[in-house]
């Protein structure tokens, strides 16, 4: 015993904090087009280098190259790209909205547009997803309208649902998009069973889940990936690995597992990793996945390697834990911009237009928004009634709570 | 009409259940093949096919959470918690998803789920397997909460509580699934098919969840029960020769107070018994909306005769479990007061 040392406690420090020089030497950057792409129904152990590497289709001069290019017409590429500017200037408006005192709490995607944008064009009607705060771009790409985000945003009397949630925790099922909890990690395992649910009924709808690279410490997700492994559910398990959880970098959360993918492994799960900034790459695997899953073959991992360029959300202040000009040293660029550069370079899209477009866009956001704030804002104008606290906690108003009601009035 | 055991009969809920509606799915730790370790799902398994009836793993958070998300796709999961001692794992996707999706979503998402879980000591069952944490879910908005005390109530409520659009959680007393366990643990257990509530309907058919029963006609004072403690009263009334009126809650959430209200303003005298824990548990509850409800009626102080304080202790349960004893002391002091 004598010639051992004590034991010391790892804990894992990020690269870089404030006042360093951003560093991303770390993160492995494969050339576009170099990891190949299997046949869906191949066998997990046969692509297990695809959890490790990162799956990218636009290359530095913006051309789609490689397996998983070609997927996409220039029509469905310029909606991609107005559905991430979209979202881009929602977002925008949101934050100076919040900063205005319009809603207490809001939460963009800066830097992440094309996970969300370019995932739901994977799926078709019917599908559900489990989403996190930050999949907005779900609902944008479905055509789901600004003003219903905005209603509820702002908790005003058209909020539809009723002023009883935090700011962007939506909900559609008509747009397949699941009611956001805003605990983390439970949806992961929701998916898992309303996928199961789908199969029970020999159904052929899919479900996704989604959740951060540090919401994947949680358990909800370990259960998620047993149960199904176990009945190889229809379901797409999405990572975003955006790189913070909120001041804590990922490899917290991740510990000694290589990579988030790598997490699937264990369990027969194929595991993917993609450039999360690539919109055609993030289409063409989650395309990939998809299929697999409608064609009963079970579920994929998907970790979309990305990165948070904006604050956790309106109460955090990134300064404080990391370099501030870290987001510009993040080397798979912007979403936006890579989109844009490749449609210019296919004579789809040019700079006026994008420009033409950008105002356009912020145009309409401004009209939805003119027409939300008609409906109120947090703290003026219409709001949804003290009533609407009491209703709906069970289908039917149970005796007891329908006292109180009357106690408060109403 | 048959005679079942509460086993039985539970077992019977499913299936008619499980017979009328293909969206009601079963499953739970060793609820498949085998039919569980009580047995309530012996044969559904064969009867209705394994994609109907399944085995899961041991993870209550992932077999809840998954029965959450079958719920919002639209199947009515009847999930079996091996023992309500192990719901704790599922206490976040019970409380903070189930009970609250209908209100978050404003009703575009809903949550019609039953967990099933044995409760209750009683079986040398220790601290993990004894517990009785149905005050864990009265204390949630949004949950529903059921604990029958007899083979005819079980199937009727459960029956209820699959067909609810939203959640609850079934207790059945474990202690009570062979026969009316009065605790008198030296004595012989009456089985359940020399039991009037035994006998039990083959078919469909409900009891309303939030209606309590008067399981015997008093004018002295009133005891408010449930579950394995509804027989322990009974046998504490008989055996002080007090005339107490022995209510039988059958739903802790929602709560039938017009029932105990009436009965008390009758007879002016209050017990609230239970096995789980004495401090903030349901006698709680219980208390204070008498004190509330009926305060210039009341003759004396209402008493809680309840588990004690502690982890549920294995070789000592007999001292621990709140038995006709202890509940006829009570009844004495309430008279005398």
């Amino acid at each position: 015993m004598s010639d051992l040392d004590r034991l010391s406690l790892h804990v894992p420090e990020p690269a870089v904090r404030p006042g360093g020089q951003p560093d991303f030497s770390n993160v492995k950057i494969p050339k576009a087009g170099s990891v190949p792409r299997p046949e869906v129904d191949v066998a997990p152990e046969e692509m297990r280098d695809l959890a490790y590497s990162i799956i990218r289709v636009l290359n530095r001069d913006g051309e789609a190259v490689g397996p998983w290019a070609g997927l996409l017409s220039d029509d469905e590429l310029l909606a991609g790209l107005k559905h991430m500017m979209t979202l881009r200037a929602f977002d925008a408006r949101m934050v100076m909205a919040q900063r205005q005192g319009k809603t207490s709490f809001y939460m963009q995607h800066l830097g992440e547009e094309a996970v969300s944008c370019a995932f739901r064009k994977a799926l078709v009607k019917g599908d559900m997803n489990f989403p996190t705060y930050r999949q907005a771009g779900l609902l944008i790409a479905d055509g789901y309208p600004m003003v219903e985000m905005m209603n509820q945003i702002f908790s005003n009397e058209s909020d539809p649902l009723r002023g009883r949630q935090l700011p962007i925790m939506y909900s559609s099922k008509e747009h397949g998009f699941f009611t956001i909890s805003g605990n983390l990690a439970t949806q992961y395992v929701q998916a898992v069973g309303w996928a199961m649910a789908s199969a029970i009924k020999r159904d052929t709808k899919i479900a996704a889940a989604w959740i951060g690279d540090g919401s994947t410490a949680e358990s909800d997700f370990h259960s998620a990936l047993v149960f199904a492994s176990t009945y190889k559910a229809p379901v797409i398990l999405n990572i975003v690995n955006n790189q913070w959880a909120i001041s804590t970098f990922q490899g917290i959360a991740r510990g000694g597992s290589g990579t988030f993918a790598a997490r699937g492994l264990g369990f027969g799960i194929p595991a993917l990793r993609v450039d999360g900034n690539d919109y055609l790459a993030v289409y063409a695997v989650a395309k990939w996945a998809a299929e697999r899953a409608r064609r009963n073959l079970g579920p994929t991992l998907i970790e979309y390697v990305t990165y948070r360029v904006g604050a956790h959300s309106t109460s955090d202040d990134p300064s404080a834990y990391r370099p501030k000009t870290e987001s510009e040293a993040w080397p798979l660029g912007d979403p936006v911009l890579r989109l844009k550069k490749h449609l210019i370079l296919r004579g789809a899209w040019s700079e006026e237009r994008h420009t033409q477009a950008e105002a356009e866009i912020v145009d309409a956001v401004i009209q939805a928004q003119k027409q939300a704030e008609g409906h109120g804002t947090l703290h003026a104008g219409g709001k949804p009634s003290v009533r609407d606290i009491f209703e709906g906690v069970y289908a039917e108003m149970p005796p007891h709570i329908r006292r109180q009601r009357q106690k408060a009035g109403y | 009409m048959a005679r079942m055991t509460m086993i039985e009969a539970v077992r019977s809920a499913m299936d008619v259940s499980m017979e009328r509606d293909d969206n009601v799915v079963v499953f739970g730790e060793d609820v498949g093949y085998f039919g569980g370790v009580f047995r309530c799902t012996q044969g559904l398994q064969a009867k209705y096919g394994k994609t109907r009836c399944f085995d899961a793993p041991i993870s209550e958070s992932g077999i809840v959470g998954t029965a959450i998300g079958m719920a919002a796709y639209g199947l009515k999961p009847c999930v079996e918690i091996q023992f309500a001692d192990y719901m704790y794992p599922a206490y976040d996707q019970i409380t903070q998803e189930a009970a609250r999706i209908r209100y978050r979503s404003n009703g575009d998402f809903t949550c019609p789920i039953v967990l099933r879980m044995p409760t209750g000591g009683g079986i040398f069952g220790g601290q993990t397997h004894s517990q009785s944490p149905e005050a864990l879910f009265t204390h949630v908005c949004g949950l529903k909460v059921v604990v029958p005390s007899n083979p005819y109530d079980a199937k009727g409520l459960l029956i209820a509580s699959i067909e609810d659009p939203d959640p609850v959680m079934f207790l059945e007393p474990k202690r009570l699934y062979n026969g009316p366990f009065d605790g008198h643990h030296d004595r012989p257990v009456i089985p359940w098919s020399k039991h009037d509530l035994g006998e039990v309907p083959e078919g469909h058919y409900t009891i309303p969840i939030g209606k309590a029963e008067i399981r015997r006609q008093g004018s002295a004072v009133t005891v408010v029960a449930y579950g394995t403690m509804v027989h322990v009263a009974l046998a504490a009334a008989e055996e002080t020769g007090i005339d107490a009126e022995v209510i039988d809650l059958r739903s802790l959430l929602p709560l039938d107070l017009d029932t105990i209200v009436k009965s008390v303003e009758k007879t002016g005298r209050c017990v609230v018994v239970h096995e789980a824990t004495l401090t903030s548990g349901f006698g709680g509850e219980v208390a204070s909306l008498v004190q509330e409800h009926c305060f210039y009626h009341l003759e004396a102080p209402v008493v809680r005769v309840a588990g004690w304080d502690t982890p549920y202790p294995h070789a000592q349960e007999w001292d621990y479990f709140p038995g006709p004893a202890r509940v006829g002391r009570a009844l004495v002091e309430v008279m005398e007061a």
